[in-house]
């Protein structure tokens, strides 16, 4: 009898501690469709590999809640000089595997981002080089004057010299190696997870960093313990296994599965804008499209033609039937997340049938023409259905559109040959400033780092043009007024038909507190688990 | 005997050839893997860099040659999207995949074969109706539709059973199994009855058919007549003698269920070789492809062979062909 007592007692005692155990580990299963590709952070500049890398790894500079800039490893920045920034770094910092972080792993750092085998040169494209002035503090200089280099180096994280030269990791990985890179399946970061486990397309796992110097800092009040990510490729599937609790957290999930999921009693949905936007992009530069039943002339470089198609597009049909009201329909560039943005120019051209086709009898098509829309089926949500759309919306006012949508890999070559006449593209803006996207998509393409090289419907407008320019270098309110220029141009000369920005649901377990981030990046240091 | 396996081998290397050929030439059509490995940013000298480093500047023909040289000595270079040796990771992915076929395999034949056996006795039965409607729905259904079914069941309602994953796998050396934990062989069930439901209905109408047809020979009837018991007449006669084109058929199988576990493999997340190609794919990663492929070749033609020395073995007219009988 006194002999069960005790074993009952000591398996009560047994069972408490479990639950304490249970209660101090604050695990998160994340699911997402896609899984890192490498984890060498200045590789590959796509979302799924920095949105795991940056629970690991810090930038100089971070970003909080609202993408606004805040301190990260440098506590301070000024510009010196015009062509040189100087950085103060925060002391007692270490990286996961124990060095010191100091101004030598920021040179470094640097260097290894404007190496050729770097995907990250947009975010460093001014940078002539990096100098450590003492042991915390560097100088970036610039070749020329770059007023939104801070928003740029919130992109670029910072890596331990000594660890990258040990392990022959001093440039990022080449297509050229035979061998793997240390780093495309290790990493050693300052940040507030430290990776444990990593199996490629199966899972990481990443624990909390006790050590990180932001636990003490205000508004860090995350409790997470460790992060279980598990790539989940099909849409079905990932919802399933949040339902049945499986996983806690799905960055991505299908919006057909929303109203679900939001009904279900133990899931959450959580969504926010995007800083991504659909537009249609023509091809404004060929004397004869390439795919029209046209002959001896540009309908598109015709702007009258231009507005009817965009006229013809019914906005609020697509965000109602086809997006589920996961859209913000938009008339201008980039969303307001987005330095740069005027609200005054988010206006778009009113849906008009009639106008539509008034506009191409003037511009001298009363029959219409026909057009062979090019779009991808697995990039964006919902991407070939909105091209259907807007191919029956056109044909409504003549201009018979033939669809031709293909899976991201064929897409993205076919238009980087300038090999169409028109087609749907989105456009994130990871510098959060609108030269991001000005340069990338509107510059007239010569050649220079990032001018031009998504303007796949080659626009050429020199007062466009003569406006990057003066993004490129200017400053405060002389740069705004660039910039509001510019956007009344692109209103004005319709390069592109607007579409939406996307909006992002996240879906978790109801026990999780996690604020949503317009990048689409989940920041564990901010999640609490209940 | 000897020679018969040397001229089948002769026979098996154009095959391999040609299908190295076609899968290779298909490849110029997936997509253009630089662009995919730039991104969003990069100028244009960066992007002819990349091309040359990829060796995608030569003719079609010398990187057709450099791509069979390498892949005779088992170098498939470095894979565009993982940066990681290309038959290291299928080394490190194909226990997953064999593992899954292996039991998809035992879950057809286990299954099948006594299903087939019983409709093939009781034709009338409600039971072999049922059976039989069963088999209509396992051969009509995508799988992708009776994996989500499955997990739709088993994982969301009654939450028995998990929904992606291996569950807890155990390392041996290279090689990594899911059959010596609870967690992985719970993880095995759906993903392996998705996988072997189609080849379970295959043989379970072939059992029945083979049954039905043995069941009328003479020797059959003679047996009965000796007044043996019905159970000695229906598997020691009559089922032994279905056996050997179910053998065949069940063997040619296997490397269909290898071949078609992609789709599997997609809904239940398995990280097996078809998880790894259908990834691929969306990233023209071209070494992983060719190599899958290849290597799915070669598993096919493996199989023809084994199949043929079995014939070898039971049917004593090849031999008596080549002259060499009693």
């Amino acid at each position: 009898m006194m002999r069960r007592m005790m074993l009952a007692a000591a398996m009560l005692l047994g069972l408490g501690m479990a639950a304490d155990a249970l209660a101090q580990a604050r695990v998160v299963r994340w699911a997402a469709s896609g899984d890192p590709n490498t984890l060498d952070p200045h590789s590959q500049n796509v979302g799924t590999v920095s949105m795991v890398l940056r629970q690991i790894y810090d930038p100089l500079i971070a970003r909080n809640q609202r993408l606004g800039l805040e301190p990260g490893l440098a506590l301070s920045w000024t510009q010196v000089e015009p062509n040189r920034w100087r950085f103060v770094l925060r002391q007692g910092v270490k990286f996961h595997e124990g060095e010191d972080f100091s101004a030598e792993d920021v040179v470094f750092s640097i260097t290894r981002a404007l190496a050729p085998t770097s995907n990250f040169g947009i975010f460093v494209d001014t940078i002539e080089r990096a100098e450590a002035v003492d042991r915390f503090t560097v100088d970036i200089v610039t070749k020329t004057v770059d007023p939104i280099l801070p928003n740029k180096l919130a992109s670029i994280f910072m890596v331990s010299k000594g660890w990258s030269e040990r392990h022959n990791a001093t440039r990022p990985q080449n297509t050229r190696q035979r061998e793997e890179m240390h780093t495309v399946r290790n990493t050693n970061g300052t940040g507030a997870f430290r990776m444990t486990a990593r199996e490629p397309d199966v899972r990481t796992v990443l624990s909390r960093n006790p050590d990180w110097w932001g636990w003490r800092e205000a508004g860090n009040v995350g409790n997470v313990t460790e992060i279980q990510f598990r790539p989940i490729a099909s849409d079905a599937t990932r919802v399933a296994a949040l339902l049945s609790g499986e996983v806690d957290f799905v960055l991505d999930p299908p919006i057909q599965d929303l109203n679900r999921l939001r009904n279900a009693p133990n899931t959450r949905v959580v969504e926010g804008p995007e800083v991504r936007t659909l537009f249609i992009a023509m091809d404004t530069f060929r004397d004869e499209l390439l795919y029209s039943d046209v002959r001896g002339r540009n309908p598109l470089r015709d702007l009258r033609v231009r507005q009817a198609l965009y006229h013809a597009i019914d906005i609020a049909a697509i965000q109602r039937t086809i997006m589920r009201g996961q859209s913000v329909p938009t008339g201008t560039l980039f969303p307001e997340q987005v330095q740069g943005f005027v609200r005054e120019e988010d206006v778009r051209l009113p849906f008009d049938a009639a106008r539509a086709r008034a506009l191409l009898a003037e511009a001298g098509y009363p029959k219409g023409f026909e057009i062979t829309l090019d779009c991808s089926n697995n990039r964006y949500v919902n991407d070939e259905q909105i091209c259907q759309a807007i191919a029956a919306m056109w044909a409504r006012v003549g201009v018979r559109t033939r669809l031709n949508s293909m899976p991201i890999a064929p897409f993205f070559a076919k238009i980087q040959r300038d090999d169409t006449s028109i087609f749907m593209l989105g456009w994130g803006v990871p510098t959060l400033d609108g030269l991001y996207s000005f340069q990338s998509l509107l510059a007239t393409r010569n050649g220079a780092q990032g001018d031009g090289i998504w303007n796949h419907g080659r626009y050429s407008n020199p007062q466009m043009d003569a406006l990057v320019q003066r993004m490129k270098t200017q400053q405060g309110a002389e740069r705004q007024a660039a910039m509001r220029e510019a956007l009344r141009l692109y209103r004005e000369d319709v390069p592109h038909i607007p579409l939406h920005h996307q909006v992002v649901p996240w879906a978790m377990r109801s026990n999780i507190q996690m604020p949503h981030m317009a990048n689409n990046e989940p920041q564990f240091r901010w999640a609490v688990v209940n | 005997m000897f020679s018969f396996i040397v001229s089948r081998l002769l026979q098996a290397l154009p095959v391999m050839l040609v299908v190295s050929f076609i899968s290779f030439a298909m490849f110029a059509y997936v997509g253009d893997p630089v662009a995919i490995m730039l991104g969003q940013d990069f100028t244009e000298a960066q992007r002819q860099a990349l091309i040359t480093d990829l060796g995608l500047d030569k003719p079609f023909f010398v990187q057709f040659l450099s791509f069979l040289g390498n892949a005779a000595q088992g170098e498939f270079g470095l894979s565009y999207r993982l940066s990681r040796p290309v038959a290291e990771l299928i080394a490190e992915r194909a226990p997953a995949t064999l593992e899954l076929a292996l039991c998809a395999a035992i879950v057809a034949l286990a299954v099948g074969v006594p299903m087939g056996v019983y409709t093939g006795l009781y034709r009338n039965s409600w039971l072999s109706r049922f059976f039989l409607t069963f088999s209509l729905v396992g051969v009509s259904l995508p799988t992708f539709l009776i994996g989500i079914l499955l997990i739709l069941t088993f994982s969301v309602w009654l939450g028995w059973l998990p929904s992606f994953g291996r569950g807890d796998v155990v390392r041996l050396g290279w090689w990594s199994t899911g059959f010596l934990t609870w967690g992985g062989l719970k993880a095995l069930i759906l993903p392996a009855i998705t996988l072997g439901l189609f080849q379970l209905t295959l043989i379970m109408r072939l059992v029945r058919s083979e049954m039905m047809e043995v069941l009328r020979t003479d020797y059959i009837k003679f047996a009965r007549a000796r007044g043996l018991p019905n159970r000695a007449v229906h598997f020691g006669h009559a089922l032994k003698n279905t056996l050997v084109p179910v053998i065949t058929i069940a063997g040619l199988q296997l490397g269909a269920i290898i071949a078609f576990a992609i789709v599997t493999e997609t809904v239940f997340q398995w990280p097996g070789m078809g998880l790894l190609f259908i990834q691929s794919v969306g990233s023209a990663d071209i070494p992983v492809m060719a190599a899958y492929l290849m290597m799915i070749a070669l598993v096919f033609v493996t199989i023809n062979l084994v199949v043929d020395l079995l014939y070898y073995a039971v049917d004593p007219r090849l031999r008596i062909g080549r002259g060499k009988g009693h």
